[in-house]
């Protein structure tokens, strides 16, 4: 992409106490930069998302955030089971998260739907046994 | 109803930003899960929940809520106080149970709930 700012982050293996730190800071560079809010609630609300499933699913992972003056770009990778069937993971209420995270609040089937409502483009590709990508795209 | 008035409905302890606390409440939802609370509640929304771990504050930042209760006695560390007052988020801590703490405020007309 042309112009495009880049932002790198990691997303570290079973730290759930960290999860939200991406999505925090990105949030706060997007504030600086002038991103309507509404645009930065849904932004927010995709990664955080997105983050907190590559902690509790697969071992953690790679945020890239491409920013142009169009449009802001997440790439969310891990390298983590893959999903068995994406038609179901994108049902509302579906989990395959354990007992233990969903004591912590979350494992409620809603974070794949989320990521979909709030963005304007999604895309997943995933490998059982390999990993998975979900690029997402919010129009500025 | 202000964030001061309904912290008097539930006699709850203010932890942060008490400088806060005339905002008036418009929206309010009640629940335990995080993933819930990003999916169904709006911006400036007033959180009540029995949930008490360093996400309960990330969902809060990600979703601009106004203030979050924690009920049935849970008390958060100071850690999450600390990034709860980063963002100027009121922090309520009340020994009233959900069912109780919600059904007191709806009665007194507090909001609209999301869920």
């Amino acid at each position: 992409m042309e112009d495009a700012l880049i932002l790198e982050y990691k997303v570290h293996d079973g730290e759930f106490q960290r999860a939200g730190e991406v999505s925090s800071d990105l949030k706060k560079k997007l504030k600086a930069m002038g991103v309507p809010m509404d645009t930065i609630r849904k932004i927010s609300i995709a990664m955080y998302e997105g983050e907190v499933n590559m902690v509790i699913h697969a071992n953690g992972g790679d945020i890239t955030v491409e920013i142009t003056p169009e449009m802001i770009k997440m790439i969310l990778a891990d390298v983590g089971p893959g999903i068995e069937d994406i038609d179901k993971a994108m049902q509302a209420g579906y989990s395959t998260a354990r007992d233990e995270i969903r004591n912590l609040g979350f494992g409620a089937g809603m974070g794949l739907p989320n990521m979909k409502k709030n963005t304007d483009r999604m895309n997943i590709e995933t490998v059982v046994g390999q990993g998975t990508t979900i690029t997402m795209e919010v129009d500025l | 109803m202000t964030i001061k008035e309904a912290a008097a409905i539930l006699d709850a302890e203010v932890l942060t930003c008490e400088d806060r606390l005339d905002q008036e409440i418009r929206t309010l939802c009640g629940s335990d899960m995080m993933s819930e609370v990003l999916a169904f509640t709006q911006e400036g929304t007033f959180l009540l929940t029995g949930l008490c771990n360093p996400q309960v504050m990330r969902t809060a930042e990600m979703m601009d809520l106004m203030c979050v209760v924690f009920v049935r006695g849970k008390k958060p560390t100071e850690e999450m106080l600390e990034m709860a007052r980063e963002e100027g988020l009121v922090i309520l801590a009340t020994r009233t149970g959900m069912y109780n703490a919600c059904g007191k405020l709806f009665v007194a007309g507090a909001g609209s709930g999301c869920i």
